[in-house]
């Protein structure tokens, strides 16, 4: 099979002497960096630790479900887990994935900028974002909060007695931890681009980090004034929420899905990033339509903020309000099919290698295009009533989150891996570790479809036994699934000592950050690029590539 | 872009060569998004600080005339002509680049969308009692 | 040209005098190619993070808007029941506060060190002044059972102080008090919590002032921080008509 890949000679070839890694040494010279790398670094191992957290809690989860009654735990401790693992896969993990690691390390170089604006803001949430995590760690100690992670009210405010205000304080950090990441996005991309980076010279992955990015500085307060009166209303008493007061419950709701909507968006939208990046490389074309997917990712934005209430159909909102939500969240399925026929375009002619990073970006496609359509299914009114708190819900996100947004991770991951660390990862195990995932993926989701379909509620422990051969299917997937993910983390480490040297542009990209060594110097450039070509043009790459070797020789 | 700060003749800052602090610099310069920076002087300030104390005085006052629904509009457009003073001139948006502008108003636009479209379902929950 | 077009095609660069200066200042960080950008990024970062507090207090905003429609009587009695004066004196108090901090960067931009100290030290003054006043507000509402809880009283609402003109509430009105109060005590406890966060560190910019940095070109740290004083400022203007003057007469 043909590939793409140019390695360096491997007889001769060596890392780099200076690097940003071996810049300074001890471990203080990691937790008090200023370097937007190496904090990218430090994200990618935490949100790795707390991926795993929630993936056992996953596995809790769907070990329960293998029989119809409830016999491996009680009603209250299966709440637990599923309450764990919704907090800590979105706060700790989803929220943060790709922008604060990938985002962190590549927003920078690829604008050619020698750092983000504010370097110790940049520290700072990583600490917030440690803070938060350890604060839910001491929820899990103390024994855990079943309140799901909607923090649905009067039932957190009134009628439970777990750990709701250490929770709310973790994701109220957790959250602040998101909004500084976002502010120093959006400063950075206005202010740090270099000599020639225009707007419409911006990598795909660039535009998309953007936008997630303005949703966090415009969503997240929301979210953390929200939790603050849940807080409030359980300590001391303020009843804003409470029926017994005049409150409205609803109002709870209005706030938090205020944020937690656009929320999704904050996930999805750099993931959409890695893949136009990931599908151009490895099609040898321009994204197609590169000025459409810059303003799709912008659009979706700006719609996340109108389509709320349509996670509150079934909640008492009023049907004509539900009914213009119902329409307008139609509205967000035009973006995201415009990426789709997109990147399809740009692979339409080119000429693709099946690289491990394209095989999760293929996986990526079909995934998320699946969780899209389900997704008009739900914003439609009607089929909302219906399959709204059945197992079609669960199946829906986790196909967009999971299927999305994971191997959208996993692709960037294994994409840039090579800048990261200098060093290239197993190429057959992990293309093999690619179709594991999406194997395991689509055993562990789709039954959840039908069975949600036939009725099968979620967030419930026990359930009738004709939902019992779906329900063993899909466990059978969650473990496929589990295999899937725990290989990477084996052969990535492996390959940090004994992965092949990658040389500066083992994929022959276009961007910035391919241009210089890799793993790159502390201040990422020798002296501030100045860029005169688009982004994607190969072409240029080409001529620079020849006009170096006309040089040399 | 730069002249609309010195064509400003009745705010003149006080003395004319410290109208901008930072020496000017090729790939700054270009960026539209960018501005000079400019010192308002205390004249301006004093005579905003006086506007914020009419305003003020007069919020107080129209609060015991009796004006049957139009009293929560007038006291609001009071409160936003006092905001809209300290944001123009106490916080300097008036000489800012067209970016802090945008942001502004991206920050009051937003906080709209939350109030239109949660009472999009309030109104609507109960017709006539609104 | 349009604002796209700018964007796409930016215009050649003006030629400035004093353009050909290499020397960086004291105070600009390596990762800035100049001290105009970074003064630029800085204060556009505190505005972002201002619209963030834009959004955080307008959760509490809409509430208030929803359910001061919903509950207007109730509303009207317990806007009644706080201390008009008190508030009206606090808001005198918080935008001379914000004069005098308007006056501090000021003073930075002209290189005063000693005006400098004096406005910001007026400032931090102020400040207290206003918290002061906010405190003997609040020991007031807890002396009167008007703080939501198990200690909370309807009864100056279902039986006003003969002589007033106040309206008696039915008993399930002036239950809805206790949504006013919540409202009251979520506001200005939000609002007084921006106060002592910025009197912290007004007090951390008025040590570090003595070594005269922020008067040698360094105006950024007073300039951002003016910004965040004077939108706390903002939300004072428009919380006073709000919760103190409903219906007053």
């Amino acid at each position: 099979m043909s590939t793409i890949v140019s390695l360096p000679d491997q007889t001769t070839a060596a890392l780099p002497k200076r690097t940003y890694i071996n810049n300074e040494h001890g471990i203080l010279s990691w937790l008090l960096t200023a370097d937007h790398k190496r904090i990218a670094m430090l994200y990618l191992v935490s949100i790795t630790f707390f991926f795993f957290i929630g993936g056992f809690f996953a596995g809790m989860v769907r070990l329960e479900l293998l029989t119809p009654a409830g016999d491996l735990m009680a009603a209250d401790t299966y709440n637990k887990m599923f309450t764990m693992h919704g907090i800590v896969m979105i706060f700790l993990f989803l929220v943060p994935s790709v922008p604060a690691t990938l985002g962190n390390f590549l927003i920078p170089i690829m604008i050619g900028a020698k750092d983000l604006a504010f370097p110790k803001i940049n520290l700072l949430s990583w600490y917030l974002y440690m803070a938060g995590g350890i604060f839910v760690l001491t929820t899990l100690v103390l024994g855990g909060v079943d309140t799901g992670w909607t923090f649905t009210t009067p039932l957190s405010t009134h009628y439970l007695n777990t750990h709701v205000v250490t929770t709310a304080t973790a994701i109220f950090i957790a959250g602040f931890s998101s909004i500084f990441t976002g502010l120093n996005f959006i400063v950075t991309i206005h202010r740090m681009r270099a000599p020639g980076m225009t707007w419409f010279r911006l990598p795909l992955f660039v535009w998309s980090n953007y936008a997630a990015s303005v949703l966090m500085v415009l969503g997240t307060p929301v979210l953390a004034i929200a939790i603050v009166l849940v807080a409030l209303e359980r300590t001391i008493g303020i009843g804003v929420f409470d029926p017994t007061k005049g409150g409205d419950p609803l109002l709870f709701q209005h706030l938090f899905w205020f944020y937690s909507h656009p929320a999704v968006y904050i996930m999805i939208l750099p993931g959409f990033g890695v893949i136009s990046e990931v599908i151009s490389t490895f099609s040898r074309k321009r994204v197609f339509g590169y000025t459409a997917v810059a303003f799709s990712s912008v659009a979706i934005a700006v719609f996340g903020f109108f389509v709320w209430a349509h996670h509150m159909f079934i909640m008492g909102v009023s049907n004509y309000s539900a009914l213009v939500f119902s329409l307008l969240t139609m509205l967000v399925a035009v973006p995201s099919a415009i990426k789709i026929f997109n990147w399809s375009f740009t692979m339409q002619k080119g000429s693709i290698t099946f690289e491990t990073p394209m095989l999760y970006a293929f996986g990526f496609i079909g995934l998320f295009t699946i969780g899209g359509l389900t997704g008009v299914f739900l914003g439609a009114l009607g089929m909302d009533v219906m399959l709204t708190e059945t197992y079609f819900v669960v199946a829906h996100f986790h196909f967009v989150m999971v299927g999305g947004m994971l191997m959208a991770f996993l692709a960037g991951i294994h994409f840039w891996w090579p800048k990261l660390t200098g060093r290239m990862y197993p190429e057959s195990v992990s293309k093999l570790a690619a179709i594991i995932t999406f194997v395991g993926f689509i055993l562990t989701f789709f039954p959840q479809f039908v069975v949600g379909y036939l009725g099968m509620p979620r967030r419930y422990h026990a359930y009738p036994p004709e939902f019992q051969v779906l329900n063993v299917l899909s466990t059978a997937g969650a473990t496929v699934l589990g295999v899937g993910y725990m290989l990477p983390l084996l052969y990535l480490a492996w390959s940090l000592k004994y992965g092949a040297i990658a040389g500066n542009n083992p994929w022959q990209a276009t961007g910035l950050e391919w241009q210089i060594q890799s793993p790159p110097l502390t201040e990422n450039f020798i002296e501030t690029p100045i860029v005169d070509h688009e982004a994607y043009d190969y072409e240029w790459l080409e001529r620079t590539k020849e006009r170096e070797l006309q040089h040399v020789g | 872009m730069s002249d609309q700060v010195t064509t400003n003749n009745s705010l003149k800052p006080i003395g004319a060569e410290q109208e901008n602090l930072d020496m000017h610099d090729a790939p700054n310069v270009m960026n539209p998004e960018h501005v000079a920076h400019h010192i308002v002087s205390p004249v301006v300030y004093l005579m905003i600080f006086g506007i914020l104390m009419v305003g003020t005085a007069l919020t107080a006052g129209m609060a015991y005339v009796p004006l049957g629904p139009f009293n929560a509009p007038v006291a609001l457009a009071i409160a936003c002509t006092k905001a809209v003073f300290v944001v123009l001139f106490f916080m300097h948006v008036k000489y800012s680049s067209k970016l802090v502008k945008l942001t502004v108003s991206a920050g009051v636009f937003t906080f709209l969308v939350l109030c239109m479209m949660s009472l999009l379902d309030y109104v609507s929950r109960a017709w006539g009692r609104w | 040209m349009s604002l796209a077009s700018t964007i796409t095609n930016p215009p050649e660069p003006e030629i400035h005098a004093s353009h050909d200066v290499h020397e960086h200042p004291f105070y600009q960080k390596h990762h800035f190619e100049t001290a105009e950008q970074q003064r630029e990024a800085a204060s556009f970062g505190m505005w972002l993070f201002l619209l963030t507090e834009i959004m955080f207090f307008g959760g509490l905003f809409f509430a208030y808007l929803l359910y001061r429609n919903w509950y207007y009587d109730a509303f009207v009695s317990a806007s009644n029941s706080i201390n008009m004066v008190m508030g009206l004196i606090n808001t005198i108090v918080l935008i001379g506060s914000s004069f005098t901090m308007a006056m501090a960067v000021w003073s930075a931009e002209v290189r005063n060190k000693k005006l400098l100290q004096i406005f910001l030290l007026a400032t931090v003054v102020l400040g207290f002044a206003f918290l002061g006043i906010k405190t003997g507000e609040y020991y007031d509402k807890f002396a009167e059972h008007h703080v939501p809880g198990a200690s909370f009283d309807i009864h100056d609402f279902v039986h006003p102080q003969p002589g007033t003109n106040e309206k008696a509430l039915s008993v399930d009105m002036a239950n809805k008090t206790q949504i006013f109060f919540s409202l009251y005590f979520a506001m200005t406890g939000v609002h007084a919590l921006h106060m002592i966060i910025g009197i912290g560190i007004l007090i951390g910019l008025l040590w570090y002032s003595r070594s005269g940095i922020y008067t040698e070109g360094y105006v950024q740290p007073i300039e951002n921080f003016g910004l965040y004083w004077h939108f706390v400022d903002i939300v004072w203007i428009f919380l006073f008509p709000l919760l103190y003057l409903i219906n007053r007469h």
